[in-house]
C-alpha cells in the first residue's frame, strides 16, 4: 500500500507520489507480512467468531486433544498395555498430540482458507497468501496454552529446563509452522480448483496421526526396522514430535539420560534441521503453486 | 515486477494497453460428467472474452462514467483495475491506492459488532491502524447507526448492513476511486449523503472510474466516457455523445425515470448495477 497525502486539493492539481504498476499484489508472502495489521484483524475476527455462541467458548479447543489423549491413553496404555516399558507415557503422548494437532488443524482449516474467505477472494485485492497464514495463527494461537498445561503437567514429574531442550522445542515448532503453512498454501489453492482436495486432506491427516511418535514410542520403530527406521525420521513431522518429547518428555522421567539412550534417536538435531530443509521447500513450492494459480482462482471460486 | 512506465507522464493515473480477459465456462466438473460428455461428443467447456483488447489511459482527477450493456465486460474490467483479476494479454497499471464502492459487503463479519466491522473493514480496505483511529468518527457519523453499532452485524438490515460498507468505503484516501455497486436499499437520505461524498471526492482530485446504467447521473458526475461492446472499447470520449452512442439518451431516459420512482437525478448515480 503507497502512502498518500489526504490533504484535499483543487481538481487536476493532486499529485500522487506512486509509480505506475500493476495493481494486484504480486509479493505473495512478503506481502501478507507487509500488511501484518490487517492480517492481526483477520486472525481474531477468526477466534472471536469461531466461539461466538458457543457457552464452552476457547475451552472447545481443549476439549479436542484432552479427549483423544484419554481415548488413547486407555486404549493403548489401559487395553494394550503398550507403555509398561515407556516411563511418564501420558507426557510422551501429549506433547505429540500438540504437535499434530497444531498440524491438522493448520493443514484442514488452511486449505478451506480461500474457499471459506470466497467473497473476500473474489472482490477484493487482497494478497490472497494471508488467509491460510490467518489459519495457522489460529491454529497456533491454540498452542500456546496447550503447551502451558504441558508445561504445568511436567513440573509435577520434576521437569527442569535445559538449553538443548528449548532449542528443541523453538525447531520442532518451526518445523510444523513452515511446513504447515507451506501445505495449506500449496491445498488452499489446489482446493479452489477441485473441492476434493479437501477431502485428501482429511486422509493425510488421519496418516500423520499414526506416522509420529505419539501413541507408541521411537524406541518399537526403531525395534522393528532397524537402519530403515531412519526413513521415519525423514517425517518432518516426526522429527518435530521427538523434539518437543525431548523439551519436555525427557527431563520429567526419573533417568533423562536412560531416556534418550532408549527412545530419542541420536541423529534428531540433525534430522530435525533437515526436516527444518525439507519444510521450506515445501514452502516453496507451496508459494510457487499459489503464484501459479493465483490469477485463476477468482473466476473458479464463482465457478 | 518491474515495468517499464517512462512513456507515461507523471499525471497518469490509470493505464489499460490491449487487455484481455478470457473465461472458461465448464460444463462438466465430475470425472463421470467429463467422461460421459465426452463419449457423446458434447462440449465440455468453453472459452468466451469478456475483455478483448480494450486500451486506454486516464489522467489523475478525471472522472470516467464506465457504460455498456449487461455482460459487455464492465465488471471484469472494473475487478482488473481494482487489482482483483489480472488480465491474460495485455497489461493494467495504476498509480497510487485504488480504492472505492466496490463490494462494500465484502469481509464484513455477521457475528462481530458494527464497530469491529468497521476496524476490519478498513483494514481490508488498506487503511493503517492509524488512519482508521483518525477517521473513525467521521465514519461512524457517516454510518448514522446509532447505538446499533455496539449489535453484531447479523441483525442489521440490509439497508443498515450496506450503509456500514458504504460508510467506511467512502472514506478510504483513495488516488483512484472506484464505483461499482447497488444502493437500492439505502433510503433516500443515505443515497445523497453518498452522492454529495462522491461529488467530494471528484472534487479534491481523485480518478474517479464509475460503472453506471444510469445517463443522468454519469452526466452529472463524469468528464469522460467509456462505453464497452461484447468486451471491445466502443466509444471513447464526451459524456454526451458518448450516451448518445449508447442510444441511452432519447426513450430510455424515460424507463430509467419510472424505475427510480420520483427520485431526483442524484439518486439514480449510485444505482448502478452489473
Amino acid at each position: 500500500m503507497s502512502e498518500t497525502t489526504s490533504t484535499p486539493r483543487p481538481a487536476g492539481t493532486r499529485i500522487v507520489d506512486g509509480p505506475l504498476e500493476p495493481p494486484s499484489s504480486h509479493g505473495g508472502l512478503v506481502d501478507v507480512f507487509r500488511r501484518h495489521y490487517l492480517l492481526r484483524l483477520l486472525v481474531r475476527r477468526e477466534l472471536s467468531a469461531r466461539y461466538q455462541g458457543s457457552a464452552l467458548g476457547l475451552l472447545w479447543s481443549y476439549v479436542n486433544p484432552l479427549t483423544q489423549f484419554l481415548i488413547y491413553y486407555v486404549v493403548m496404555g489401559v487395553l494394550f498395555r503398550l507403555h509398561k516399558d515407556v516411563p511418564n507415557f501420558a507426557i510422551h503422548m501429549f506433547c505429540g498430540i500438540i504437535i499434530v494437532h497444531f498440524f491438522s488443524e493448520t493443514f484442514n482449516a488452511g486449505t478451506r482458507s480461500i474457499v471459506r474467505n470466497k467473497s473476500l477472494v473474489s472482490k477484493m485485492a487482497l494478497p490472497r497468501e494471508m488467509f491460510p497464514v490467518a489459519s495457522m495463527l489460529v491454529s497456533g494461537y491454540h498452542v500456546a496454552p496447550q503447551l502451558v498445561i504441558l508445561l504445568i503437567a511436567c513440573l509435577g514429574f520434576g521437569w527442569t529446563p535445559d538449553p538443548v531442550g528449548i532449542m528443541a522445542l523453538l525447531l520442532g515448532l518451526a518445523i510444523i509452522t513452515v511446513l504447515g503453512t507451506g501445505l495449506a498454501l500449496l491445498f488452499a489453492a489446489a482446493n479452489v480448483f477441485f473441492r476434493d482436495f479437501s477431502n485428501v486432506v482429511n486422509i493425510l491427516t488421519n496418516f500423520v496421526r499414526f506416522g509420529v511418535p505419539m501413541i507408541y514410542p521411537y524406541s518399537i520403530v526403531h525395534e522393528r526396522f532397524g537402519p530403515a527406521a531412519q526413513f521415519y525420521l525423514f517425517n518432518p513431522i516426526a522429527d518435530a514430535v521427538l523434539l518437543v518429547q525431548r523439551a519436555f518428555w525427557v527431563y520429567s522421567t526419573p533417568d533423562p539420560a536412560q531416556t534418550i539412550r532408549d527412545h530419542i534417536p541420536d541423529n534428531l538435531f540433525p534430522m530435525g534441521l533437515l526436516g527444518l530443509g525439507t519444510s521450506l521447500a515445501i514452502l516453496g513450492i507451496g508459494q510457487w503453486v499459489f503464484s501459479s494459480l493465483n490469477r485463476k482462482i477468482p473466476e473458479r471460486l464463482n465457478s | 515486477m518491474s515495468v517499464a512506465v517512462s512513456s507515461y507522464p507523471a499525471s497518469t493515473s490509470i493505464v489499460v494497453e490491449n487487455a484481455v480477459k478470457d473465461f472458461t465456462i465448464r460444463y462438466h466438473r465430475t470425472f463421470k460428467q467429463v467422461t460421459v460428455a465426452k463419449v457423446k461428443g458434447h462440449e465440455i467447456s468453453r472459452t468466451f472474452r469478456a475483455v478483448d483488447d480494450v486500451s486506454f489511459t486516464v489522467e489523475q482527477g478525471e472522472s470516467i462514467g464506465l457504460m455498456g450493456l449487461n455482460g459487455s465486460g464492465k465488471s471484469t474490467l472494473l475487478r482488473m483495475i481494482s487489482g482483483v483479476m489480472q488480465p491474460d494479454g495485455g497489461r493494467i497499471l495504476t498509480r497510487g491506492r485504488v480504492a472505492g464502492l466496490i463490494a462494500t459487503g465484502a469481509g464484513l463479519h455477521p457475528q462481530l459488532t458494527g464497530m469491529e466491522n468497521i476496524w476490519l473493514k478498513a483494514a481490508i480496505l488498506g487503511m493503517s491502524e492509524a488512519e482508521t483511529a483518525r477517521k473513525l468518527d467521521e465514519i461512524v457519523e457517516f454510518a448514522d447507526l446509532g447505538r446499533h453499532l455496539e449489535a453484531p452485524v447479523g441483525n442489521y438490515s440490509s439497508g443498515q448492513f450496506a450503509r456500514l460498507g458504504f460508510a467506511v468505503a467512502v472514506h478510504v484516501d483513495a488516488d483512484v476511486f472506484l464505483a461499482d455497486e447497488v444502493l437500492a436499499v439505502g433510503d433516500k437520505p443515505f443515497k445523497r449523503k453518498c452522492m454529495a461524498k462522491m461529488m467530494e471526492i471528484r472534487d479534491s482530485g481523485v480518478t474517479l472510474f464509475y460503472v453506471s446504467h444510469a445517463a443522468a447521473s454519469v452526466r452529472k458526475m463524469c468528464n469522460r466516457v467509456l462505453v464497452l461492446e461484447e468486451g471491445k472499447l466502443g466509444f471513447d470520449g464526451g459524456v454526451d455523445e458518448g450516451i448518445h452512442y449508447l442510444q441511452y439518451d432519447s426513450d430510455d431516459e424515460e424507463i430509467e425515470g419510472e424505475e427510480m420512482d420520483e427520485m431526483d437525478d442524484d439518486d439514480g448515480m449510485l444505482g448502478a448495477d452489473i
